[in-house]
């Protein structure tokens, strides 16, 4: 690698592990940073994937706003850093 | 087509290898045949899961590089996969991966990073090498669902011989309410290029992307550092950060 490189993708790479858990797309929803307050696309995240699971942080202030893990028969879900999350259901 | 109203449980499905296009000397595109497809739009992508006969898995995002738009195989995905020097799974389907080979994945996901074709605003779409797949996705789709939205590419790559979808985007450019397609070289420029090769910057913008006052939607998509570079620069540029959609697929030679 000539430059430094972010070792972040973002939200965008959740969207599968997410939609398995949510009967919506979660990526395509706001949510509202705990830390900062502003309002993040949740695939405008910063998504760290060399862990574990994947960790996605705000991009203006970096906290962490989920968290989540894949096991073999499971998920865990850590939404720790989201004070709300509004989707849009246009067809309901 | 995928809207999102009721969607079932996201689960594996297993597709069918039934061709292989090799697009340049390190990446192929895979075509799958995939029963009960649920149909996709342009810009969303897949999860790829790859299990050693141990039972260790490895799953990666690769973009949907087809259209399914008036298609007549509503069953067929088409990825383009570019292969990551070192990497776990990208070698495998470069390199291994066969016609008639089984192929697990789910899909599509992602609806943010997603162009309709009845939207009439002008696009601006750009890509940082391998990032222009899903961006071909919704060039192509702009094409079989006869789309009057004006639609510009800016195509950012290493060298001629590393652009995907070479030929075909030439065609395209060339066609009637076709793409305006330019390409630029951050390390080889074909002989006679005036422009230096280098990474994008604002006087390439000015020249080669629709200004704010057109009102583009503009989708970015590439290595995380090149899609930071171009969303700064529109930005700088006067477009709404709003108006502007980015996807990142992480160092350069990333898995999309």
């Amino acid at each position: 690698m000539n430059t430094p490189t972010p070792a972040h993708v973002d939200g965008n790479a959740a969207a599968g592990v997410l939609r398995e858990v949510f009967a919506v797309d979660l990526t395509a929803a706001v949510g509202q940073c705990d830390n900062c307050g502003c309002a993040v696309v949740l695939a405008e995240a910063r998504l760290y994937t060399r862990a574990p699971g994947m960790v996605g942080r705000c991009p203006g202030c970096q906290a962490i706003l989920f968290r989540v893990v894949r096991g073999p028969d499971r998920t865990w879900l850590d939404l720790r850093g989201l004070r709300c999350i509004e989707v849009s259901l246009p067809d309901s | 087509m995928a809207r999102a109203a009721v969607l079932g449980r996201l689960t594996w499905r297993v597709g069918e290898v039934r061709a292989l296009r090799e697009e340049t000397p390190t990446a192929r595109t895979l075509i799958l045949h995939v029963p009960g497809w649920p149909g996709h739009q342009a810009g969303q992508h897949v999860d790829v899961r790859l299990t050693a006969p141990d039972g260790y898995t490895a799953v990666r995002s690769y973009s949907l590089a087809n259209s399914l738009a008036n298609a007549p195989d509503a069953e067929r995905v088409e990825l383009t996969v570019q292969r990551v020097p070192d990497g776990e799974v990208s070698p495998y389907l470069t390199r291994i991966l066969a016609v008639g080979d089984p192929l697990e994945i789910r899909g599509p996901v992602g609806g943010w990073f997603v162009w309709r074709p009845d939207r009439p605003e002008p696009v601006q779409l750009v890509a940082g090498g391998s990032g222009v797949v899903p961006l071909m996705a919704m060039i192509r789709t702009h094409r079989a669902a006869s789309s009057r939205a004006p639609m510009r590419l800016l195509y950012s790559v290493r060298d001629p011989e590393a652009a995907l979808y070479r030929e075909e985007l030439a065609d395209l450019a060339a066609s009637e309410d076709g793409p305006e397609v330019t390409c630029v070289y951050t390390r080889a420029a074909p002989p006679g290029r005036s422009r230096a090769p280098g990474r994008i910057d604002a006087d390439l913008l000015a020249a080669a992307t629709w200004p704010p006052e057109a009102g583009p939607s503009c989708y970015v998509c590439g290595p995380t550092g090149f899609v930071e570079r171009a969303a700064d620069l529109l930005v700088a540029a006067g477009h709404e950060p709003a108006r502007i959609r980015t996807e990142r697929f992480g160092p350069s030679g990333g898995s999309r």
